[in-house]
């Protein structure tokens, strides 16, 4: 076992897709900065799309499949986060939202995140500061400060190429020195250390 | 072991009919199942408590003392009634009530409800869920155990010199389970009382299930109760039965694909696979519910979801003739096998009056191990 383990987590929808491709470059970028500080790491890839049905279900029943438990688990579990999003109708997209809306809200507390889009134009680049960045604050997950768009003509040899690189390189040296020196525990298990009845007095507060 | 049905009480379109039963027809039919459910020889009945359509069971003693009337061994008991929004006195004074008018056959299971705009209608907010559940309990439990009543909590008009009436029938409390899908802290509130606790079970894997009631086992046994093993559990169930198991699946399912909580959403085979619900023939349900043992240890109750969903009143009937004839006895023969003597059966009125009488702590006493603070408080200065 690695050191460290970095979910990525991407909602791209086609294949191949813009969005996990930058979700690649972010994810080894993270691992090479993390190397570089003696820190070995894990990847735990979920790419949201052939879950689809699995969320769409937690969401009608409350709890999710077994296979989507799993993924949830794993990424929960992480000392860190790539999420990475589509940009669609002016937001993440509802798929990479989804996920979000069956994690128990602990799940990503003291996390370090990095967060990055892809869209057709930079037009579409505040999405992550408008959209994710409040998204995962209500998880009180720890965002790095550097968000990562990218735009479709990023991919190709203008200007913006080199920019990218370079952004990239930035929020995962960011995101590498928090998963480097955190010990992020889990949240803690409400079955393994239970309130007492003691304290539900207390949090009651019958008497004044 | 004690074995008999719950019901949520929906007024739901029949789906194979599009025919929506009236408020009058749907009351009429609980009290109907209700009635089958001793004929066929089952032990409890219990009903739903809400306060918005599409249900009609906002007021259960009353449906429950209509019951009583038509009954002669039923136990009346609730599933749930709202111990966060509903007036603790009320519930005292009702179940009493009820408690003299049946004889003793009854008891109740306190629950928070699941509908959030009960709380406002009943001017109560949401967030206090928990910690009002811990002061009504409190009050309720004093209103039944002590004659005269002073009291002063944070919820409601304090009490002075108050006497909730009737007294319970021969001085004996109805017995109190505390229900609950996945919330800790309901299942240390049935420990520290040394109520029962219920979990929900149906509609969500059974890991939430061996999670709560191992942890009521635990501190059940931790306020000195007796053994973990001795804590009186109940378990929630849902089946649909036909004699071949393909029938079942076939008439079931447009049922389920519709249903409320879970329709339009997974499959038959994979709700079937990740929840207690059990589709088919009665042998099939006798070896799931049996499985449930496996992972709660020997318990005191069962209940089991039989008319949801809108499945018409004849064949909610007809499920009742195969739970009574095939599955409960070969459940109560089975269940019996391997349960070491020191297990107690669900209490009763008739059993808790005898314990009282012989001197013995009654279940429903708060702990021997609970901390100066809370039996300070429960004794409300």
């Amino acid at each position: 076992m690695a050191d460290r383990a970095v979910a990525v987590l991407t909602a791209g929808m086609r294949q191949p897709s813009s969005t996990a491709l930058l979700a690649e470059r972010l994810a080894d970028a993270t691992v090479r900065e993390l190397t570089a500080r003696g820190k070995s790491a894990d990847l735990v890839t979920v790419e949201l799309r052939p879950h689809a049905k699995a969320l769409a279900d937690a969401i009608v029943t409350g709890f999710p499949s077994p296979a989507l438990a799993e993924v949830i688990e794993a990424v929960s579990g992480a000392d860190g986060l790539i999420a990475v999003t589509p940009t669609f109708a002016a937001s993440y997209a509802g798929l990479f939202k989804s996920f979000f809306d069956v994690l128990d809200r602990d799940a990503l507390a003291g996390m370090p995140v990095l967060l990055a889009a892809t869209g057709g134009s930079a037009r579409h680049s505040l999405v992550i500061e408008y959209a994710m960045r409040p998204l995962l604050s209500y998880f009180r997950s720890v965002i790095v400060p550097t968000g990562v768009f990218a735009a479709t003509e990023d991919f190709g040899d203008g200007p913006g190429v080199a920019r990218l690189a370079a952004r990239i390189d930035r929020a995962a040296t960011e995101l590498a020195e928090l998963v480097a020196t955190g010990t992020r525990r889990s949240a803690a298990d409400p079955f393994a250390e239970p309130p007492s009845f003691a304290d539900l007095l207390g949090d009651g507060g019958s008497q004044a | 072991m004690q074995f008999g049905i719950f019901s949520v009480g929906d007024v739901t379109p029949d789906p194979t009919t599009g025919r929506t039963p009236t408020e009058h027809e749907r009351i009429k039919a609980m009290v109907a199942i209700a009635q089958k459910a001793e004929e066929v020889g089952l032990d409890v009945f219990a009903t739903g408590e809400h306060h918005n359509p599409p249900f009609v069971p906002s007021s259960p003693t009353t449906m429950l003392g209509y019951i009583a009337a038509r009954t002669q061994r039923l136990i009346l008991s609730t599933s749930t009634t709202l111990i966060t929004t509903d007036d603790p006195v009320k519930i005292a004074e009702d179940f009493a009530m009820l408690q003299h008018l049946a004889d003793g056959r009854v008891d109740l299971m306190l629950g928070r409800g699941n509908t959030g705009p009960v709380y406002p209608w009943f001017g109560k907010d949401i967030r206090d869920a928990i910690p009002l559940t811990v002061e009504n309990y409190q009050l309720l439990h004093r209103l039944w155990t002590e004659d005269v009543v002073d009291w002063e909590g944070k919820f409601r008009t304090p009490l002075h010199s108050f006497t909730s009436t009737p007294r319970p029938l021969d001085g004996v409390p109805p017995f109190v389970w505390h229900g609950a899908i996945r919330t800790p802290e309901i299942a240390e509130i049935a420990a520290f009382y040394g109520d029962g606790f219920f979990a929900n079970h149906i509609f969500w894997p059974a890991v939430h299930t061996q999670r709560m009631v191992e942890l009521y086992r635990r501190r059940f046994e931790h306020y000195g109760h007796g053994s973990a093993d001795q804590a009186i559990v109940g378990l929630g169930g849902q089946v649909f039965m036909r004699r071949n198991s393909q029938d079942a699946v076939r008439e079931f399912r447009p049922y389920f694909d519709v249903a409320p909580v879970y329709g339009h959403g997974p499959s038959l085979e994979d709700f079937t696979a990740q929840t207690p619900l059990t589709v088919g023939s009665p042998q099939q349900v006798i070896e799931r519910t049996l499985g449930f043992r496996q992972y709660v240890g020997d318990y005191q109750r069962q209940l089991f979801l039989v008319d949801h969903a809108g499945l018409p009143l004849k064949t909610v009937l007809e499920q009742l003739d195969m739970l009574g004839e095939e599955v409960v006895p070969v459940l109560r023969k089975e269940f019996a096998v391997g349960r070491p003597a020191h297990v107690p059966d669900a209490p009763t009125f008739e059993s808790r009056r005898a314990a009282l009488r012989a001197g013995s702590a009654v279940s429903g006493t708060p702990g021997d191990a609970a901390a100066p603070q809370a039996v300070t408080a429960g004794e409300g200065r």
